[in-house]
């Protein structure tokens, strides 16, 4: 149990949309289970498509939003404790969003945040401790303290505010850094400098990366484990490279089949999915899936699926994994 | 059959001006896609909405015009200008929010009356417009239930599709479409894409597609044109772009690319774009390529051919060019 950096026992999240009585409820997140273990640092990716509450599990490890059933346990501790202590929280985990331009207050300069979380997290006990502390994390992410001293967050570009703040989230040395849609804001030109930074990191500092995105390209070149979240339900987790090789899923292999590649065109038989991705009101029984599934049989909509391990860390929610296509 | 002739467009900010096209000439021709690639900030948008004549303060064009010809004729034709008389029915346009292009507070069947009682089915009735509608409707594969809907019961594909239906209702000659699938999920991203592919096909129209996703360029257009900083930096057949680049930039873009199942080492380009106030004076993108020489940061390069309708506007081409090769 020690062992396991990460924990997130069947982990659920409601969300009530409308009234009290004509109100639905969402499960954004739906009985989600992961364990990662701490003897080695990894970067799990968390993809799916918008709505999949993909980003509402990233705020739950944050410790944003309110847990509906089950837990997190991060470094042995549940999140829960950790609502006492968000100085000891802060120290292990930290975040990175998606949009650069909003992480930083107009008004304020981008060193003064580097300072703050120093100084606040009593990283640094005063200005030059600090400094020293700045200049170093900023060297990680390639900047120099000199560029970024004293100025304002419209003196950068995106690429470059993005490292200002992995450079923030570095301060404490954390052990998780929760990273949402880091790269969706930037360039594709500069996608892979913040990407490989992220790399290096692990490597470098044994910092453990969820990285959430919908971008399996990225997810595929970065990640040491995949997890694909369908409509609040995990429904693959497993090593990157096997899952997307040989995707256990069969929404696994519809997301990647539908990634515009380079190099093979897409042919003109694909099948189309024209029904509603959107579909958010979630409840009776059957494979959440099932309606979009050119593979689905009659149990399908019959039988809650359950996960099934397909190897020792590949499992996959789904009722014929594997050999979804035979009848 | 469309030109784009030597045009500039710059952003008014009262004190200075920002040139965010900078001296773009190219031909769109018929019966083809064509993709626009760059990055945000490189005026792919501006020079979509410059093409659309749909230029309003703070843009303004500096230079040049658009023209849309008629048939063969070489004389007959639509300037910058008077584009907007003929908009929908010769030259449509597809937005990138497609929530924010329709009317929330009316059914989606109402907003195609607008479009077609411009001028073109004055004197049909609803009624008539209505079958005609649900017709079409039918040929794309929606549902004509979605024409009794109001935009907001819609999900993000499904207005797009309906977008894409209104826009091409007419049978227009050329349709711009400024990143029309990015804001939505790869699987339905797949589907738009799919459904631009087969009205054109179909139509055999010519369609223009913004977007800053080079595996979009890749699936959909027969053509493609590559931006940086203002300046179209290359042009050419899609299958040669990406297999032969010939800019520094769009080789350094396109090896960037991560890709399933290559685990090769990626490396982004170092340095960003220029600051289009104070452009640099020679090759716009010599402040960050490793083939750099002197004379790049000084004279503007030109485009070239680099092989059967490619061209590519760097030094260093023109000089492989004029020398021994």
């Amino acid at each position: 149990m020690e062992n396991n950096i990460l924990e997130i026992n069947q982990l659920s999240r409601v969300f009530r949309i409308g009234g009290m009585i004509m109100g639905n409820k969402i499960k954004a997140v739906d009985n989600v289970s992961i364990r990662m273990p701490s003897d080695k640092s990894w970067i799990m990716s968390i993809v799916g498509e918008s709505g999949s509450g993909k980003t509402t599990l990233a705020k739950m490890i944050l410790g944003l939003l309110d847990i509906s059933a089950g837990n997190i346990i991060i470094d042995g501790n549940n999140v829960k404790y950790y609502r006492k202590h968000k100085k000891e929280f802060y120290k292990i985990v930290q975040p990175i969003l998606q949009n650069p331009f909003t992480t930083f207050s107009m008004k304020r300069t981008v060193d003064s945040y580097l300072y703050e979380t120093a100084l606040n997290l009593g990283i640094a006990k005063n200005k030059e401790e600090a400094k020293a502390v700045i200049t170093e994390t900023l060297k990680s992410v390639g900047l120099i303290y000199n560029q970024v001293k004293d100025k304002y967050p419209n003196q950068f570009s995106g690429g470059e505010l993005q490292r200002i703040s992995i450079a923030r989230a570095l301060i404490t040395k954390p052990k998780i850094i929760v990273a949402d849609e880091p790269v969706a804001m930037i360039d594709a030109s500069l996608r892979m400098n913040i990407v490989n930074i992220f790399k290096n990191l692990k490597d470098e500092y044994n910092v453990n990366f969820v990285y959430i995105t919908h971008d399996l390209s990225t997810a595929y070149y970065v990640s040491d484990y995949i997890v694909t979240m369908y409509k609040g339900s995990m429904i693959e987790f497993g090593n990157a490279k096997e899952v997307l090789k040989n995707p256990g899923h069969p929404y696994t292999e519809l997301l990647l089949e539908s990634i515009p590649k380079i190099g093979a065109k897409w042919s003109s038989e694909d099948r189309l999915h024209m029904e509603d991705a959107e579909n958010k009101v979630i409840n009776g029984t059957g494979c959440k899936f099932a309606k979009r599934c050119p593979y689905a049989k009659e149990v399908c909509f019959q039988i809650s699926p359950y996960m099934v391990q397909l190897n020792d860390c590949h499992k996959t929610l789904c009722i014929k994994p594997n050999n979804y296509k035979v009848d | 059959m469309f030109e784009i002739n030597h045009v500039s467009a710059r952003y008014n900010m009262l004190t200075s001006f920002v040139n965010a096209v900078d001296d773009v000439n190219f031909n769109i021709e018929k019966n083809e896609i064509f993709g626009i690639a760059g990055e945000s900030g490189c005026g792919k948008s501006t020079l979509l909405k410059v093409m659309y004549d749909l230029v309003d303060y703070p843009l303004e064009i500096s230079s040049g015009s658009v023209r849309l010809y008629n048939g063969n004729s070489e004389t007959n034709y639509i300037e910058t200008g008077k584009l907007k008389e003929c908009w929908w029915k010769d030259i449509s346009y597809i937005s990138q929010g497609a929530m924010n292009v329709m009317n929330p507070i009316t059914k989606v069947e109402n907003q195609f009356f607008d479009t077609v009682r411009r001028g073109y089915h004055k004197k049909m009735t609803k009624k008539q417009i209505r079958e005609k509608v649900a017709a079409y409707m039918k040929e794309l594969e929606l549902s004509p239930d979605v024409l009794k809907a109001y935009p907001h019961q819609l999900s993000g594909g499904m207005r797009q599709r309906v977008l894409i239906a209104l826009a091409t209702f007419l049978n227009p000659r050329i349709i711009l479409a400024d990143e029309p699938t990015t804001a939505l999920d790869v699987v339905v991203q797949k589907d738009i894409l799919t459904m631009l592919m087969s009205v054109q096909k179909r139509m055999k129209n010519s369609m223009v597609i913004v977007s800053h996703d080079m595996g979009v360029h890749y699936q959909v257009t027969n053509r493609i044109g590559i931006m940086y900083a203002g300046q179209m930096i290359e042009i050419g057949p899609t299958d040669e772009i990406f297999s032969h680049p010939k800019h520094p930039y769009t080789q350094m873009l396109i090896s960037a690319l991560p890709k399933v199942g290559d685990n090769s080492q990626k490396e982004g380009i170092p340095g960003t774009p220029p600051n289009l106030k104070s452009p640099p004076i020679g090759c716009r993108f010599a402040p960050r390529c490793k083939y750099a020489a002197d004379e790049c940061r000084k004279i503007r390069p030109q485009m070239v051919p680099v092989g059967d309708k490619h061209f590519a506007a760097c030094l260093l081409l023109e000089h492989a060019k004029g020398g021994n090769e």
